[in-house]
């Protein structure tokens, strides 16, 4: 059936909660402390923005498949959800902020 | 011979309906589908705050000078309250997750009690997002914004940003949050403080030198705390985007907070002990955690990038 590998007992939800507290807690020290060496540019961004953003999709990561027992549910109900969402934001993210990176190097030349 | 046909056609046919072809109720595939639309506008919204930051990376204020208050704490602590509000939201998460856990093993009571705890902690996230807008709309410094569109915070000599209360009545005086400056008492510390001057937004941290300053200041005017047409933190899309984006998360939160409570009173009543499964319980739930889902995001876009 659907819940097939399901845990058991409410030890694994405390397991998420401390992994989801203690990436929160590594972006806000890295936030706050902002170490030197992370701050240089890497592919168009920070690498510290790049590592905010790796930290973030992990967060994501499990909040969906455990949280919200995606995990669990049959392969095709998992690929109907994350399909649509994998391909259509990163494709939107990569084409509007391709152009308003040009529209800022226009606007600051003229 | 008419519901005869009907259960054949189930065999041979997955999609001729009462199957689960997805092994998922009706109305908990809706609720997915409704998520993943709600993502999408969502990302929506985000990519076009991404596009609008690229577009004026200079005039763009630095999220960390922006969000620096904590609640009976003086200084600037940034990152803090966020955090807390974060930790808050995650924390209603995993209430949520012991209450639909409960709701498998069919114990109403403890349903009840979990539901009850992810409430309080939605109705205490959106009381922390009252209190956070409250100062971002009173504002801290104050800023001016010249002829050309661009602000400028005021700094001392070695670029630390000093509000308008403080070069005009100075530091030890009283901080009253809520007196409004005009451009000539500005105008009037510059001219008794040769040593200040003036503190761009971006996160480079550009300083304008005294003399430029002095020059600037003479076609600019004062800007005090945030609305939809300008604020001192940088761009006013900057605003505009800040109330949009954590206003319609709020907004999801609030609606979250209604549907737990419509569902916790049939908890108490006894809705789902007589229906015999807790799967309302289920369907709120993946709304919640979509909700704590967006503010992952909202946190690192808004407040670390």
């Amino acid at each position: 059936m659907a819940d097939h590998a399901q845990p058991e007992g409410t030890r694994w939800i405390w397991n998420i909660f401390w992994l989801l507290l203690i990436v929160t807690a590594v972006e806000v020290g890295l936030g706050i402390v902002k170490p030197p060496i992370l701050m240089t540019k890497f592919a168009g961004t920070l690498i510290l923005n790049h590592i905010f953003i790796i930290l973030t999709l992990v967060k994501a990561y499990y909040i969906v498949m455990y949280f919200m027992h995606l995990k669990y549910e049959r392969k095709s109900l998992i690929w109907s959800i994350a399909l649509p969402a994998l391909i259509l934001i990163p494709y939107l993210t990569f084409i509007v902020l391709v152009e308003a990176g040009y529209m800022g190097a226009v606007t600051l030349t003229s | 011979m008419a519901s005869q046909s009907t259960v054949e056609n189930t065999e041979k046919a997955i999609w001729g309906g009462g199957n689960e072809p997805l092994g998922a109720s009706y109305g908990k595939l809706m609720m997915w589908f409704f998520l993943v639309s709600d993502a999408l506008t969502f990302s929506a919204f985000l990519v076009g705050y991404g596009a609008y930051r690229f577009k004026f990376g200079d005039l763009w204020p630095d999220p960390d000078a922006v969000f620096t208050h904590f609640p009976g704490l003086h200084g600037e602590y940034p990152l803090l309250y966020v955090a807390l509000m974060t930790f808050i939201l995650i924390m209603s998460s995993v209430t949520m997750v012991m209450a639909v856990n409960e709701g498998h093993k069919m114990n109403q009571k403890g349903v009840t009690y979990w539901l009850l705890a992810t409430i309080v902690g939605g109705a205490i996230f959106l009381g922390s997002q009252a209190w956070e807008w409250y100062h971002f709309i009173v504002g801290e410094h104050g800023a001016v914004r010249f002829e050309d569109g661009r602000m400028a915070k005021v700094a001392d000599a070695d670029g630390h940003v000093l509000s308008l209360h403080d070069i005009i009545h100075g530091k030890e005086a009283t901080h009253d949050h809520h007196e409004k400056f005009n451009i000539e008492q500005v105008r009037d510390a510059f001219g008794a403080d040769k040593s200040l001057q003036l503190l761009l937004p971006g996160k480079e941290r550009e300083l304008i030198s005294y003399k430029e300053s002095v020059s600037l200041l003479q076609n600019s005017y004062v800007v005090q705390g945030a609305n939809m047409k300008e604020n001192e933190y940088g761009h006013p899309l900057f605003a505009n985007f800040f109330f949009f984006i954590t206003g319609f998360h709020g907004f999801h939160v609030f609606t979250g907070v209604l549907l737990n409570f419509i569902i916790f009173l049939n908890v108490t009543k006894g809705t789902y002990e007589r229906r015999g499964h807790y799967e309302m319980v289920e369907k709120v739930g993946l709304y919640w955690h979509f909700v704590d889902l967006v503010w992952v995001f909202v946190f690192t876009f808004f407040y670390l990038v």
